[in-house]
C-alpha cells in the first residue's frame, strides 16, 4: 500500500482545478476575441477580450494562491513549484497582455495577440502539470 | 488620490512609458512643428492636476497688466460671451454620456477625475455685471438654468445662441436683460450620442447668417468603433433661420474654440488632436477652416502622418488631409480662441488669445496658462507669447485651468476658469 500511495505526487484541491480551468477558459475567450478583433477591425471584440482578460487575472490570482498554499502542504514540491512558476509566468503575461490592451484601437494589435496565444499556451501547461501530477503513475 | 498613491502612478507611469521625457518641449510651434517618432510605453505618460486653493495667489500677467477675479463659486464655467453693454454671460456646465468600455475606461476616468472640480456642473447661464465700469462685477444672476451643458455662446442682433452639448438654442435678447424672457428655442439638435467629446464650440459667420459648431470625436482615436464617429470630428455650418446644416470642414478631431476673424470673416478653430503617441505627438493647433476641408482625423494627422490605430486605413483621405496653420503645441489642450483689439495693449493688439487646459498626456506637464499668438497681414506670424500663467505652479500643484478666453472690447481679457469655478478679468494698467 505505501508504494502505491507515493506515487501519488500530489492532490490539486477541486477549488483551485476550477480556478485553473476558468482562468485557462478566459485567456482562450481573450485569444478568439484578439483573433475576430484582428480579422475585422469590429471594436467589440477589443472590449471583449480586455475583459476576459481582466476575468483570467482575477480567476488566475486566485488560482496562483490555491497553487502557492498547495505548495507548501505538499510533500512533493517539484511538481508544485513548477506549476507555481508557470501559473506566475501566466499572470506576468497576462497582465502585460492586458496593458496593451489598453491602448487605443488598433494599437493594441499585433503585440496583444502575440501575448494572448503566449498565455494561452503557458496556461494549457500549467494546467496539464496540475493534473499530470495527480496521476498515480504505474498503478494501473 | 493621495500623495503616495500619486507618487507610485507617476513612478510606474515614468518607469512603464519608457523613453523619459522629462525634458523641455522641442520648438513644436508655428506653420512647420518638428514631428517626432511615434512612442507609446505599456503605460501612456500620465501627471494629472494636483488640484489647490489660490488663497492670496494670483494667476501671472505681463508687466502693465492687472488681473482681478471678477466671480466665484461657479459650477464649472466654460466659454463667456460679452454683451454691448458690457455684461458678461458664463455658460456653466459638465456634459459627456460616455459609457465605460474597456477596463482602461474605468481606471483613466478614476485617475483624470482627480484633475477636475468635484463641483456639479451648472447648466446655466450667469450673467455677471458691473454698472459703474469700476471693474467689480457686483451684479451675478442666473440668466438661464435647466440647461444641458451649454458650452458654446454667440450673439447676432437681438439673438443669442447657445450650443447645450445636444442642441443648438436660441433666445431673444434685449440689452440690459438680466434674466432670459423665456424659454428657448431649438435651432436644431446637434450629435450627442456618447459625446465623448461633448463641448460644442459655437461662432456666428460676419453677415449672422450662419452658425458654425464645433463637434469633436466620439473617441481619441476610434476606439469606440468607427460607427460612433458618424457626424463627428467636424464643424458644422447652420443656417440661422432654417436650422438646416451641412459640414463645413470634417477630420477635425476636437473643434473646441471657433471664432471669425474680424476683416476678413475667415473661420478659425483651435483643436485638440490625439493623445497615446509620445509626449511630442501629436500639436494641437489653431487653424483658418477651409470650407470642405478635410483636417486628417483618424486616419493621419498634420497632413499626411498617418496613425495605423485607425483602421480599416484609407489611403484617399491621408492624400487629401489639409496640414493647419499653426502648432500650438503637443498635450496643451487649447480650449479657447479670442481675437483681439487694439485696445488690449500695443503688444497683444494683433493676434488670438488661445485658453490652454493644459495637459494629461506628458510627463512634463505643458499648456495651463493663456497664451497670446500673435498675427501679421491676417495670419500667425512668431511664437506664442505668455499672457497669463501661474495656473500650474512651481510647487507643482495647480489652482486653476483655463477654458474659454474671450476679449471685452474695452481692453480686457475675459478667461473662465473651471478648477477654481473663476472668472478672471485681465486690463491693461494704462487706459487704451
Amino acid at each position: 500500500m505505501s508504494v502505491a500511495i507515493d506515487r501519488i505526487r500530489w492532490t490539486l484541491h477541486p477549488l483551485n482545478a476550477v480556478l485553473l480551468a476558468g482562468s485557462l477558459a478566459l485567456f482562450l475567450g481573450a485569444l478568439l476575441s484578439d483573433i475576430a478583433y484582428y480579422r475585422s477591425y469590429a471594436i467589440q471584440w477589443n472590449n471583449f477580450s480586455s475583459w476576459l482578460l481582466a476575468g483570467g487575472l482575477v480567476v488566475g490570482a486566485f488560482a496562483l494562491l490555491c497553487g502557492i498554499v498547495a505548495l507548501f502542504r505538499s510533500r512533493w514540491r517539484a511538481w508544485p513549484v513548477a506549476y507555481v512558476l508557470l501559473l506566475l509566468a501566466v499572470w506576468i503575461l497576462g497582465f502585460i497582455d492586458a496593458l496593451v490592451h489598453a491602448r487605443d484601437a488598433f494599437a493594441s494589435m499585433p503585440a496583444g495577440l502575440v501575448l494572448s496565444v503566449v498565455a494561452v499556451v503557458l496556461a494549457c501547461v500549467a494546467l496539464w502539470i496540475a493534473l499530470a501530477g495527480m496521476r498515480e503513475r504505474g498503478a494501473s | 488620490m493621495n500623495r503616495l498613491d500619486f507618487l507610485a502612478i507617476a513612478a510606474l507611469a515614468t518607469l512603464l512609458a519608457g523613453c523619459g521625457s522629462g525634458n523641455a518641449p522641442p520648438e513644436q510651434y508655428g506653420a512647420n512643428p518638428q514631428l517626432p517618432a511615434q512612442q507609446r510605453g505599456l503605460l501612456p505618460d500620465m501627471v494629472i492636476a494636483r488640484p489647490a486653493a489660490w488663497g492670496d495667489r494670483l494667476p501671472t500677467v505681463p508687466q502693465g497688466y492687472t488681473v482681478k477675479a471678477i466671480a466665484t463659486d461657479l459650477r464649472i464655467p466654460r466659454q463667456t460671451l460679452v454683451l454691448p453693454n458690457g455684461d458678461i454671460l458664463v455658460a456653466e456646465g459638465r456634459g459627456g454620456s460616455a459609457p465605460k468600455l474597456k477596463p482602461k475606461d474605468v481606471v483613466a476616468g478614476y485617475i483624470k477625475a482627480k484633475g477636475t472640480s468635484p463641483v456639479r456642473g451648472g447648466n446655466r447661464l450667469t450673467l455677471l455685471r458691473d454698472a459703474n465700469g469700476d471693474g467689480t462685477y457686483e451684479t451675478k444672476t442666473v440668466f438661464a438654468d435647466g440647461l444641458n451643458a451649454p458650452y458654446g455662446l454667440a450673439l447676432v442682433g437681438d439673438t443669442l445662441y447657445v450650443a447645450d452639448q445636444d442642441a443648438l438654442l436660441k433666445f431673444h435678447y434685449s440689452v440690459g436683460q438680466t434674466h432670459a424672457s423665456g424659454k428657448p428655442v431649438k435651432v436644431t439638435d446637434l450629435p450627442s450620442a456618447i459625446n465623448h467629446h461633448w463641448t460644442k464650440a459655437l461662432a456666428a459667420s460676419a453677415d449672422g447668417r450662419y452658425l458654425y459648431v464645433g463637434i469633436g470625436s466620439n473617441s481619441n482615436i476610434t476606439e469606440r468603433g468607427m460607427t460612433a464617429e458618424v457626424e463627428r470630428a467636424r464643424i458644422w455650418q447652420v443656417d440661422a433661420q432654417t436650422g438646416m446644416h451641412r459640414a463645413y470642414a470634417t477630420g477635425v478631431r476636437n473643434p473646441t474654440a471657433l471664432a471669425v476673424q474680424p476683416g476678413t470673416g475667415a473661420l478659425w478653430a483651435v483643436v485638440n488632436e490625439r493623445d497615446e503617441l509620445g509626449p511630442d505627438l501629436v500639436p494641437d493647433y489653431l487653424s483658418s477652416i477651409r470650407e470642405g476641408g478635410f483636417y486628417g482625423w483618424p486616419w493621419s494627422y498634420w497632413g499626411q502622418h498617418v496613425d495605423t490605430r485607425a483602421q480599416p486605413q484609407d489611403p484617399e483621405k491621408v492624400a487629401s488631409a489639409i496640414v493647419p496653420d499653426y502648432s500650438l503645441g503637443s498635450h496643451v489642450a487649447a480650449l479657447g480662441v479670442a481675437f483681439s483689439l487694439p485696445a488690449m495693449g500695443a503688444k497683444f493688439a494683433d493676434g488670438v488669445f488661445v485658453g490652454e487646459h493644459g495637459s494629461w498626456n506628458r510627463s512634463n506637464p505643458v499648456g495651463y496658462k493663456v497664451v497670446f499668438v500673435p498675427f501679421h497681414d491676417g495670419h500667425p506670424a512668431g511664437n506664442p507669447i505668455d499672457f497669463v500663467t501661474g495656473f500650474r505652479g512651481d510647487d507643482g500643484l495647480t489652482r486653476g485651468r483655463p477654458v474659454g478666453v474671450t476679449v471685452d472690447p474695452r481692453g480686457a481679457l475675459i478667461v473662465a476658469d473651471d478648477l477654481s469655478n473663476t472668472i478672471w478679468r485681465v486690463t491693461s494698467n494704462t487706459r487704451q
